[in-house]
């Protein structure tokens, strides 16, 4: 039963791909104005989920949405830069609007300067490209945004621009994130619920109660170094 | 200037703009040779047309949709990608084509022929443009976003698998009547070569797919009248004007 405040509700999901199950047995809900970060080692089925819960790979279970307008940023390694036609910001933000104040705003708020929109994809660098793309996830006003590793490839200090990017968006626009990260101190930072994954859910809860280094190490294999930050 | 003549400026300048337009989508999604397999792919059709006295876009049509639909169940049946079985099914076609088309007419098929184009086939011709022109301008947004991410494109509300079926018709369309003016052999080169030409000197998308289209239309007139003065198949000089104005966006951008 869907709850006002419940954007997604996700019951008995199961994920099948060539005969391998991905994904069994998953169940979450996500509500409102929440940042879900979704944690987990190579092959766990992380980016999988995020394409299932948007109908872009079959799935048995249940997956209901309870959102007007859902933005999704796919992983770098899904996203060609190159080799494409010389299509520039500004006819790229055109595709989801005419209205070019609007893309002026978004490109003043995600902190780039306004040439850019005459700049091609190419000539971008990865931190730019990355910030340029969720100024477009974010462009028609989503509820919901979804995010796989969108800081692969970026170096720390523009990797925490990025985050604090997000994090400005999230605070001003009611937006709920569902993310996917390797990085735990962006779990601790931000998170407000945390889905550690597997095949299967390992554990979900506040990041202060559920990722206990036991925990990490039974998700990972392996004993990981972690530093918890007391500030939250 | 002869009717002849003009009729065939008219039909080839349409057929160079269509070629150019869609083109220029063809080598962003990097399937600039898969109008060459298709060319091939209609040689049997044009050698019956030729035989049977018919008209040699519907004898290319007929095989391009034969062809793809084999190319399709093949791909069903077999785990081969689309392009080895596209080169299967391209080179039986023109062993098959070779087969039995007659022996005075392989020059037509295989390098095209401008002259004797009656009115109607003008009309018909520009008519179908123009519903190929208004189809890929209505997918043309969705497939760049593809080519950036299909699962972006989706998610943005493309009907991916639609518009897929479209731009293949497209391509399938636009192979059959460009068949007619450069023949089964070069194909490839009337969807190719004007997007090379604009990418090298365009700025933006806007630039590009304006200049790859008036290139194409450019170079087929150009080589219409090249054809009218020297008296050689107008299927290579326009390919070969292509070319010539390929170079010359080499030059352009060099200086840039």
């Amino acid at each position: 039963m869907l709850n006002e405040s419940t954007v997604l509700t996700v019951d008995k999901l199961q994920i099948a791909y060539e005969g391998g199950q991905i994904i069994s047995d998953l169940s979450f809900t996500v509500k409102k104005g929440e940042i879900l970060i979704i944690l987990g080692p190579n092959g766990a089925g992380k980016t999988t989920l995020l394409r299932a819960l948007q109908g872009l790979l079959p799935y048995q279970g249940s997956v209901s949405w309870n959102a007007q307008k859902i933005s999704y940023l796919p992983p770098q390694e899904f996203l060609q830069r190159h080799n494409l036609p010389p299509l520039t910001v500004k006819e790229f933000y055109s595709f989801k609007t005419s209205d070019f104040n609007s893309i002026k705003s978004m490109i003043t708020g995600i902190g780039l300067d306004e040439n850019i929109l005459s700049h091609q994809f190419g000539e971008l660098s990865t931190g730019q490209f990355q910030r340029m793309l969720i100024g477009w996830a974010l462009l028609d006003n989503p509820d919901v945004l979804i995010l796989d590793e969108p800081t692969s490839g970026i170096d720390i200090g523009g990797e925490e621009t990025i985050y604090s990017l997000l994090h400005k968006f999230w605070e001003n626009q009611n937006l709920t994130i569902i993310l996917v990260t390797h990085d735990l101190n962006i779990v601790w930072e931000y998170a407000t619920q945390v889905i550690c994954l597997n095949k299967q859910q390992m554990c979900m809860g506040k990041p202060d109660e559920v990722l206990t280094p036991e925990q990490l190490k039974k998700l990972y294999g392996t004993g990981i170094k972690f530093y918890k930050h007391q500030h939250r | 200037m002869s009717t002849e003549i003009l009729l065939a400026l008219i039909l080839s300048g349409t057929v160079g703009a269509i070629a150019g337009y869609l083109g220029s989508l063809m080598l962003s999604k990097r399937m600039a040779l898969m109008g060459g397999a298709l060319g091939h792919l209609t040689l049997p059709g044009v050698a019956l047309a030729l035989l049977y006295d018919f008209d040699v876009s519907l004898g290319a049509t007929l095989f391009l949709a034969f062809g793809v639909l084999l190319i399709w169940l093949l791909e069903l049946k077999t785990r081969l990608h689309l392009e080895a079985l596209t080169a299967v099914v391209f080179s039986s076609s023109l062993a098959t084509a070779f087969l039995f088309l007659p022996k005075e007419e392989i020059d037509i098929a295989l390098l095209g022929d401008v002259s004797q184009i009656m009115p109607m086939t003008v009309l018909v011709t520009v008519i179908i443009s123009i519903l190929l022109f208004f189809t890929v301008k209505k997918i043309y947004s969705s497939m760049v976003l593809a080519s950036i991410s299909s699962d972006l494109a989706q998610t943005s509300g493309s009907n991916l698998k639609l518009n897929n079926a479209l731009y293949l018709i497209c391509i399938a369309v636009t192979v059959a009547l460009g068949v007619r003016i450069v023949g089964g052999l070069m194909t490839a080169a009337l969807l190719a070569i004007p997007a090379c030409t604009a990418r090298n000197i365009s700025n933006n998308l806007a630039q590009y797919t304006i200049i790859s289209t008036i290139s194409g239309s450019l170079a087929c007139i150009l080589g219409v009248i090249a054809y009218a003065i020297l008296d050689i198949p107008a299927g290579p000089l326009i390919i070969i004007t292509s070319a010539l104005l390929f170079l010359i966006s080499v030059f352009i951008q060099q200086k840039k």
